[in-house]
């Protein structure tokens, strides 16, 4: 049985809060609350339109497994009719998309809100004179053994998945580079990224500390305080809405469990499958991609995945700015998590919406009909295509 | 010695027969009561079969390097004298993988494919804890 949910749905509002070191509000909810208020104001719709709300929330308030509730209670909201806390990692942005999507298509909504927010930079601490919190360390990935052998965070553990690929393809160290460069050109020319106007070359790029073992600073996400929200209604509705609609043409998920050391690909073919054929494209119809780029590596594997090269190929693939802002594939125009800002799946969401729209100035790509923007959480473990259209 | 201050495991029920047999200088892998299948570490249940009940066996001690990483940034103070060190995973001869540290090489001499075997060292008051060392193919 199929439905078909081609163009059914729009994301019609975008809120976007100041990212990074921001300390506007004290957690993230405050965060979440703020940009849910400009979402709302960029559809032109109001608090009392809404009658959808979904959470992913981050790090420092994931363990609140009812922060929809906590939310909804917070910011006043009454009489939902759809509501839920998700957590896909970075694909949840993506995945609830399709959830808002598939509610408003079968009646159960009109209006929802999906928001990602969070706040794991706290405020220069007098007495130390340096921001206190937000290390990986305080988030308690390592345990046991594994505290034991000095393997912590999830950057230790992407980092065997990137040292297999470069064993067995060849990759090297400068073909990161080249992904860590491109998408800071392109930060380079949008004033919300966390490092505009810090240019960065591969000479920069290779002196910068390593972190872990092929993953130099740069290869790394940012860490950003902030919140994201989209609107996501009908697609008759977003049209009566103060900007052009960005249709929802297509939707899907992949999740490929396992080892990913053994396999060394991402759930992106198993979800390109159903989103392309919901969509109705193929590749050579898209013309920008927002990948999820929680590392450089992220960015090579998922370039493979979605066959814009071979497996293996990521590496030569990305040499020659090809997806740079002179190159012939646009990815992650604004920066992407490596250098504007790190708010999991809501950055390459948002990144699309305001391309979509031709709202993204000197960073404007030149054709912006189809989008394709990407989600991916764990180590390659889950992951979502949404395939975006300025066009019914 | 190297280990000082590194943080120790707690030997938790599951994991108990792994630390028996390391104490012996065994090392061990759990086997599925039902399929056979061998896992590490320890688990409720066989993700192939669902089964639930394992063992706790010896495997040769013996694999090769799979993938491994450098670690350059302090996460915990015991390794602020030990960086840049590396964190290994080991395939063994019998299948499963395991995270490890790799002695007896420097960190930039280790390669993917390397042949190891087990060796073992003191953690902590009480405990032995298997790291790996290269070996002759």
């Amino acid at each position: 049985m199929t439905t078909d949910l081609r163009a059914k749905c729009a994301i019609a509002g975008l809120g976007q809060t100041r990212m990074g070191k921001n300390f506007d509000h004290p957690n993230a909810m405050g965060f979440a609350i703020e940009a849910i208020e400009l979402a709302l104001e960029d559809a032109g719709l109001s608090r009392e339109d809404l009658d959808g709300l979904l959470v992913n929330p981050g790090v420092t308030w994931m363990e609140n497994a009812m922060a929809s509730f906590s939310l909804q209670q917070a910011m006043g909201l009454t009489d939902l009719t759809l509501t839920a806390t998700m957590n896909l990692g970075g694909a949840t942005a993506g995945a609830m998309i399709m959830h808002a999507t598939q509610a408003i298509a079968a009646g159960m909504a009109n209006v929802v809100a999906c928001v990602f927010a969070d706040a794991p930079l706290r405020p220069p601490s007098p007495e130390k004179g340096k921001a206190a919190g937000g290390s990986a360390a305080a988030y308690g990935f390592a345990r046991g053994l594994n505290a034991y052998y000095g393997q912590f965070g999830v950057n230790a553990a992407y980092a065997f998945v990137a040292q297999r690929h470069m064993h067995l393809y060849g990759t090297r160290q400068e073909h990161l580079g080249a992904i860590a460069v491109a998408e800071r050109d392109w930060a380079n020319l949008n004033p919300a990224a966390q490092f505009y106007d810090a240019p960065m070359t591969m000479a920069d790029y290779n002196a910068a500390r390593w972190v872990v073992e092929p993953f130099h600073l740069y290869d790394c996400c940012l860490v950003s305080n902030g919140g994201l929200a989209v609107i996501v209604t009908s697609a008759e509705r977003a049209k009566s809405l103060k900007h052009p609609p960005v249709y929802i043409l297509g939707m899907g998920q992949g999740h490929p469990g396992g080892d990913p050391m053994d396999t060394l690909v991402s759930g992106a073919p198993l979800a390109k499958k159903t989103a392309f054929k919901m969509a109705g494209i193929e590749l050579g119809d898209i013309d920008f991609a927002e990948l999820y780029d929680c590392y450089t590596f992220t960015v090579l594997v998922t370039l493979e995945d979605y066959g814009f090269c071979k497996k293996g190929e990521g590496g030569p693939f990305v040499e020659g700015g090809r997806i740079g802002p002179k190159g012939s594939l646009p990815v992650n125009t604004g920066g992407g998590q490596l250098s504007s800002f790190y708010m999991w799946g809501m950055t390459p969401v948002a990144e699309a919406v305001v391309q979509m729209r031709g709202e993204a100035a000197a960073r404007q790509v030149p054709r912006h009909d189809i989008g394709l923007v990407s989600g991916n959480g764990g180590i390659l473990s889950t992951h979502s295509t949404l395939v975006l259209g300025a066009n019914p | 010695m190297a280990s000082v201050g590194r943080p120790i495991p707690a030997v938790t029920p599951d994991m108990a027969g792994f630390f028996e047999g390391a104490r012996r200088g065994q090392l061990m892998v759990e086997k599925c009561d039902h399929c056979g299948a061998l896992r590490f570490p320890a688990h409720d249940l066989c993700a192939k079969c669902l089964g639930r009940g394992a063992t706790w066996v010896p495997v040769s001690g013996r694999g090769e390097i799979y993938s491994f990483n450098i670690m350059h940034q302090v996460y915990h103070p015991a390794f602020a004298a030990e960086v840049p060190y590396a964190v290994i995973v080991v395939k063994l001869e019998e299948g499963p993988k395991m995270i490890s540290n790799l002695v007896g090489i420097k960190p930039h001499e280790i390669r993917i494919g390397m042949p190891v075997e087990v060796t073992f060292e003191r953690g902590g008051e009480d405990l032995m804890i298997p790291k790996f060392r290269p070996r002759a193919r």
